[in-house]
């Protein structure tokens, strides 16, 4: 890429000398040629290296919703906050020891992937479903699970429907470029029911078109569904049937051919759970940081030296707990019971307890 | 000392070198600047590709067979197709291309109607039809078409009552926020020679009007071509029909669960779309139609008074075919406009091209470059026919000078 840019550059010389007079020939090209020059300079950056460009440009670029409560939202003082956006200031702790060096930028279902293979963001980190397809052909990885949803409906309690089975012939709205919309077309058709799919770009749309009653069903992960059904205009008229449709484990997601990146995107995540799992909170991790607990240690880098390994300082996994949390905390601060979601751990507590998060030991 | 020799040379051939002839120059910063696009070109498509490769992105276009495995909102896309879930990308594409072209083809009718009517009535002498028609031109002109969209689907068309309490119009017609429900036509064997007597009804007709335009020509009389046509574009047919025994069959919707089944259904999302394009395009067509007919001198309309031609025929045959001179340049352009903004149907659910196509299967698949590359082409190709069309069609009304 280095070499292209060069070659723009003296091609940019040459064009100068040819149109030395041309003063409207040169007002035409030299835009074009600066486009194209910087064209290659973003596609530069999306190639290897995140780290270094994350390093130079001193904060990590985070793709996140457009607002969904409890995941990536903004709040009142205007600032991002959710599960999904304290992963990527798990990132940025990790990277730069600041929670706060992170710029969002809210990407649709649409948009999402193309914003992170092209560079624009350097870690997507919006309640996105791992899948095999989108893990293989998309030019992505997943780079672990922060929340393990799957798909439900949520429909007026006054149509007196208790099960998704009576659902035939309904009207569906959901969001368009999402794995719900496929879900809820293999429901149906495997249940041999009939239905009839409204299918929103925007969340905002779709949860508006299912309150003015265009729909009589609202279909996403279902802890979107409870999200969204704040937004309702009398959230107390609606309910969440009981059926889960799918398995839709959500997570944070890189480039594909940045092993470096991945690995500290990945192992911030890991931190993250594992410091629940030995009981470090953001408030007791100074004094454990000097305790005896060997495992404490090296995860937070007073033993050892897996900072370095992955080419950041030896605190990395210090900082993160120190200014976000661990696992358990973010969860609770943003969807838990005293939120107004008021989800419970259920599969997203710790393997300890019973639920499914569980993360490679740092050794 | 170098520099003085050929300055000496110039002198002896009384020319100066090639490099400041200005034809030459010319030529070599033409020649430079091609050189430079193509490279910029090749440049682009090999990074893209070389990109793609080594970040693992599939590409090429062995994606549209594939099975799409989401379901389309009924529309008439859906019918001809015939699309369901087992269906493949690229039934999903020619879905989302037959509803961008109905909605731009209705739309572009509509709206040249409409906005003939507006443009006329602004010029009215009539006082309260031309301020009423100057007063909605100039508000929903200057409303951007996205919120007038809006407004139609989430304001108005979202009053409409609940399936249970739908407003009936008898024959089978249901109107209620879910949309307009009408029986759906299931032709039989034999329906195909109906449409055939269609085509032969128009031809016919065709035929029939430049006989009678000669006739006149040549001595004066009129023949009633207009009934002509009808009978022979509507009659025709319906004797076929009527003589193979009706062969169509009418599905008809009824109320079951949520929802009224079977039967055809136009959508909100498109009632509201081509609402929106129709009023609004409407103003831009208005405004041309009333600059065309300013631009015809008012001496032909008095001329045409002095000969005693009422005030209906002189517009249609003396003010009208002048002013289409003036009028299908910039028509063409509201036309193209039309069917661009009918891909602003993404916000309102509606599945045309864009919404289908580059976005839910670009979203599934992933392969951006291919799918918008194809979407820009067929947009290109729409303008492009629609513009050859609109060319052919001036040429024709174009003045032609003895």
């Amino acid at each position: 890429m280095d070499c292209l840019t060069g070659q723009l550059n003296s091609g940019m010389k040459h064009v100068q000398s040819v149109t030395k007079e041309g003063s409207v020939m040169k007002k035409i090209i030299l835009p074009v040629i600066l486009g194209m020059a910087s064209l290659g300079v973003s596609a530069g950056a999306s190639s290897a290296a995140t780290l270094d460009d994350v390093k130079a440009k001193g904060f990590v670029q985070c793709g996140v919703s457009q607002g969904l409560p409890g995941f990536s939202n903004t709040n009142d003082a205007g600032d991002w906050t959710g599960i999904d956006v304290d992963v990527c200031r798990a990132v940025a702790a990790a990277v730069f020891g600041d929670a706060s060096a992170v710029k969002y930028t809210p990407l649709s279902a649409k948009e999402r992937f193309t914003a992170l293979q092209s560079g624009e963001v350097d870690v997507l980190s919006r309640n996105t479903t791992w899948t095999m397809s989108r893990d293989t052909s998309l030019g992505l990885n997943f780079a672990g699970v922060n929340y393990y949803d799957g798909q439900g409906f949520m429909v007026r309690n006054s149509l007196g429907v208790t099960s998704a089975l009576q659902l035939d012939g309904a009207s569906v709205c959901t969001n368009t470029g999402t794995t719900t919309e496929l879900n809820v077309a293999d429901y149906f058709r495997g249940n041999n029911m009939n239905y009839e799919v409204v299918a929103f770009e925007k969340a905002d749309e779709v949860v508006q078109a299912y309150d003015s009653g265009r729909c009589d069903v609202y279909t996403t992960d279902a802890s979107g569904l409870y999200a969204q059904r704040l937004k309702l205009t009398n959230p107390g008229e609606h309910s969440v049937l009981p059926e889960i449709i799918s398995k839709e484990p959500l997570g944070p997601v890189v480039r594909h051919g940045d092993d470096q990146w991945f690995d500290i995107v990945k192992w911030s995540l890991n931190a993250m759970i594992n410091a629940e799992e030995m009981g470090v909170t953001s408030a007791n991790v100074d004094e454990m940081r000097n305790g005896s607990n060997p495992g404490v240690k090296r995860l937070l880098g007073t033993e050892g030296a897996f900072g370095e390994a992955i080419g950041l300082s030896n605190d990395w996994a210090y900082n993160i707990i120190k200014s976000v949390g661990n696992y358990g905390e973010i969860f609770d601060a943003n969807v838990g019971p005293d939120t107004p979601l008021g989800i419970s751990r259920g599969v997203n507590d710790l393997w300890s307890n019973g639920g499914l998060q569980y993360a490679p030991p740092v050794r | 000392m170098a520099v003085q020799e050929p300055a000496a040379e110039v002198a002896e051939s009384g020319r100066a070198s090639l490099l400041y002839d200005p034809k030459i120059r010319a030529l070599i910063s033409q020649v430079a600047l091609i050189l430079l696009v193509i490279w910029l070109g090749y440049s682009m498509i090999t990074n893209t590709i070389s990109n793609l490769e080594r970040q693992q992105i599939a590409s090429g276009f062995g994606f549209l067979g594939t099975t799409s495995g989401f379901s389309i909102a009924p529309s008439l896309g859906t019918y001809i197709v015939d699309y369901a879930e087992e269906s493949s990308y690229g039934a999903a594409f020619y879905v989302g291309l037959v509803n961008t072209l109905l909605v731009a083809f209705i739309g572009i009718i509509l709206a040249t109607i409409w906005g003939f009517i507006l443009g006329v009535a602004r010029l009215s002498n009539n006082w309260v039809i031309a301020k009423l028609s100057t007063v909605y031109i100039e508000t929903l002109r200057n409303v951007p078409l996205l919120l007038q969209i809006f407004f139609w689907y989430f304001a108005v068309l979202r009053s409409l009552p609940n399936p249970r309490d739908s407003v009936e119009f008898g024959a089978n017609i249901v109107l209620n926020t879910r949309g307009l429900f009408m029986p759906r036509p299931l032709p039989e064997d034999g329906m195909g020679w109906v449409g055939i007597m269609v085509l032969i009804g128009i031809v016919a007709a065709f035929l029939v009007r430049r006989w009678a335009h000669k006739r006149q020509e040549a001595t004066g009389e009129q023949f009633p071509v207009f009934w002509t046509s009808i009978g022979l574009i509507l009659g025709l047919p319906l004797v076929v029909f009527l003589i193979l025994g009706l062969p169509l069959q009418w599905q008809i919707p009824e109320l079951t669960g949520f929802n009224f089944q079977g039967g055809m259904v136009v959508i909100p999302e498109f009632m509201s779309l081509l609402l929106a394009l129709v009023l609004y395009t409407a103003t831009f067509i208005a405004e041309i139609v009333r600059a065309g007919i300013l631009a015809v001198s008012h001496g032909q309309t008095e001329a045409a008074h002095a000969l005693g031609v009422r005030s209906g025929p002189t517009l249609r045959l003396v003010v009208i075919p002048q002013a289409l001179r003036v009028i299908i340049p910039p028509l063409t352009s509201q036309y193209l406009n039309l069917t661009k903004n009918s891909s602003l149907a993404v916000a309102i659910a509606y599945p045309d091209l864009v919404s289908v196509f580059a976005g839910t299967v670009l979203n599934q698949t992933g392969q951006a470059v291919e799918i918008l590359l194809i979407t820009l082409a067929v947009y290109l190709a729409i303008s492009i026919v629609t513009s050859i069309f609109m060319n052919w069609y001036n040429a024709r009304m174009a003045l032609v000078e003895r």
